[in-house]
């Protein structure tokens, strides 16, 4: 199956060489934006296309390095040896740990997140809450949303096997609209009225604080290009940096650094 | 000429017939060499032994997921093998016509309905009663044994009713004719001689428990760790495939289809107990 998706992957990669396309690979977080833009973008430019590809940060880095993709996506810090490729933030991603509205705690700090985490915290009351056992939600093995929250709160720390695992942003908001004990976590920008996000170390998940840094769950959403961007690469990566596509990232929900207004 | 044609046409359909069993070989195979190296890396003992379920640290232990699998499939069968039997029952014996006609169809209308509308019905009414209830997450065992007890109870009432039907007159006719009620005929003559008909159906239904992915995972919560009661959340054998698919690769990728393997011999293990006892009740 590998060996099938891969030759898929490079027939379409050839297809689209020939009528000047741009290929852009990597984190499935980053995916449905870079989608909106290539819609934008395609829309604005008839004639060229853009395809765009999921696989993961790693593999949207490699496949840049190795020139198999134009860009590609990442949606977490590069590491010191990835630095040397050519890359941009696009925008920031927020990530809120959320709770039941009617959950009467409404700010905690790293350190009791990374006790819920680690099921050191197992009921609500040792934070001041209901007296009432803690139902714990994680994303899956593999899925940036969930390697970002190791990285930005667990600290090395294992999150709890007895964490229940969801598959979906969706379906981490669902679980803990229904349950007054349940608490996870989600990209800030799927944040909606019948979930609360907790307010870390008294700072609330905002645009603004995430912006001026005083609110720490963010990660980084680069393009990354083996060399300096030219040609049709630079015009769509220009675009998704001009004021329109700032504003259609923010208009989806990302946090842009304010340029577009 | 004649007889070049139907040769022809016996070899075409005997062709037809070789291809989907090369699927199948084409398949095994293929789970067989993406899993097998995760499997000879880890050690068969530990792989299957193994607590702990850590990929991204190199830690492949299915027993929690193994656990998982048996408690709902054997949750799913206290449940509905007893519901479904005495439905083969009520169909068999008791049901006017007019009434099994209507019956009969409709329990072969669950076997059609999407396994994924079963887990949303379950997340939606199921796991918030018991959350209610009886306490816990809701996201459970007990949870995806309801909803699998549902599930194969298509299975085994249209099993285990054909394997009552099939049962000749005389038997039902001499154990009235000797004085014994209805019920007692039911329990005494008919069960017993239907029992290998019977059998094949609950083990059929649990071959359909254990192999089925989209409505646990979304009632089941889970979780890598071993239940320790029926209102803790797990997960099976299945849906650690299903939850984790989508950004595995390398090694994690391949213990995925080493997880098939293991999934794969218990089907294969329940299919074959099936066919036993199919032939030694014709024995």
């Amino acid at each position: 199956m590998c060996a099938l998706i891969f030759s898929m992957c490079l027939l379409s990669a050839c297809g689209n060489k020939t009528k000047a396309g741009i290929i852009v690979a990597g984190s499935t977080s980053v995916q449905p934006f870079a989608e909106a833009l290539a819609e934008e973008y395609m829309h604005l430019n008839p004639g060229t296309l853009i395809d765009i590809q999921g696989g993961g940060s790693s593999a949207g880095v490699m496949a840049a390095k190795s020139d198999t993709a134009n860009v590609g996506m990442s949606s977490r810090e590069l590491t010191t040896e990835e630095k040397s490729l050519w890359y941009v933030e696009i925008a920031k991603d927020g990530l809120a740990v959320i709770i039941h509205p009617k959950n009467p705690i409404a700010n905690l700090t790293m350190e009791q997140i990374r006790g819920i985490y680690t099921a050191e915290i197992s009921n609500w009351g040792e934070l001041g809450g209901s007296n009432s056992s803690i139902h714990v939600i994680t994303r899956e093995e593999g899925s940036g949303t969930r390697s970002a929250f190791e990285s930005l709160v667990m600290g090395g720390a294992e999150i709890t096997p007895k964490a229940m695992v969801q598959d979906s942003n969706g379906a981490v908001r669902q679980l803990v609209e229904d349950d007054p004990a349940a608490i996870g976590f989600i990209s800030l920008g799927l944040v909606n009225d019948k979930v609360k996000a907790l307010e870390m170390e008294g700072i609330a998940a905002s645009r603004e604080n995430i912006i001026n840094g005083s609110y720490r769950l963010s990660r980084p959403f680069l393009f990354v290009t083996h060399t300096e961007p030219e040609g049709d690469t630079k015009k769509f990566i220009d675009f998704t940096l001009s004021a329109e596509g700032q504003r259609l990232l923010a208009a989806e929900g990302l946090i842009t650094t304010g340029k577009e207004s | 000429m004649n007889n070049l044609k139907e040769k022809l046409i016996g070899n075409g359909f005997f062709l037809i017939a070789l291809s989907t069993l090369s699927v199948l070989a084409l398949i095994t195979v293929f789970i067989l060499i993406e899993g097998v190296p995760v499997i000879a890396k880890v050690g068969l003992f530990n792989f299957i032994f193994g607590m702990k379920w850590a990929p991204s640290q190199g830690a492949f232990g299915i027993f929690p997921m193994i656990v998982g699998s048996v408690s709902v499939t054997v949750g799913a069968a206290l449940l509905g093998v007893p519901t479904a039997i005495c439905c083969s029952i009520f169909l068999t014996e008791f049901a006017p016509p007019a009434v099994s006609k209507i019956v009969r169809p409709a329990i072969q209308l669950l076997a059609g309905i999407p396994s994924v509308v079963y887990g949303f019905w379950g997340l939606t009414f199921i796991v918030p009663a018991i959350r209610n209830f009886l306490g816990g997450p809701g996201l459970s065992v007990l949870a995806g044994s309801i909803i699998l007890a549902i599930m194969i109870l298509p299975t085994i009432v249209s099993i285990s009713e054909v394997s009552i039907l099939a049962l000749p007159r005389q038997y039902k006719e001499g154990s009235l004719a000797l004085g014994a009620t209805h019920w007692q005929t039911i329990r005494s003559v008919l069960l017993p001689a239907a029992k290998s008909g019977i059998m094949t159906s609950v083990i059929l239904g649990m071959g359909r428990a254990i192999g089925e992915t989209m409505a646990v995972i979304m009632v089941l919560g889970n979780a890598v760790a071993l239940p320790k009661s029926i209102l803790d959340p797990a997960r099976t054998l299945t849906t650690n495939i299903g939850i984790e698919m989508g950004y595995a690769s390398g090694e994690h990728q391949q213990a995925l289809f080493a997880t098939g393997i293991v999934l794969l011999v218990i089907i294969m293990l329940l299919n074959s107990a099936a066919q036993l006892i199919v032939q030694r009740g014709r024995d």
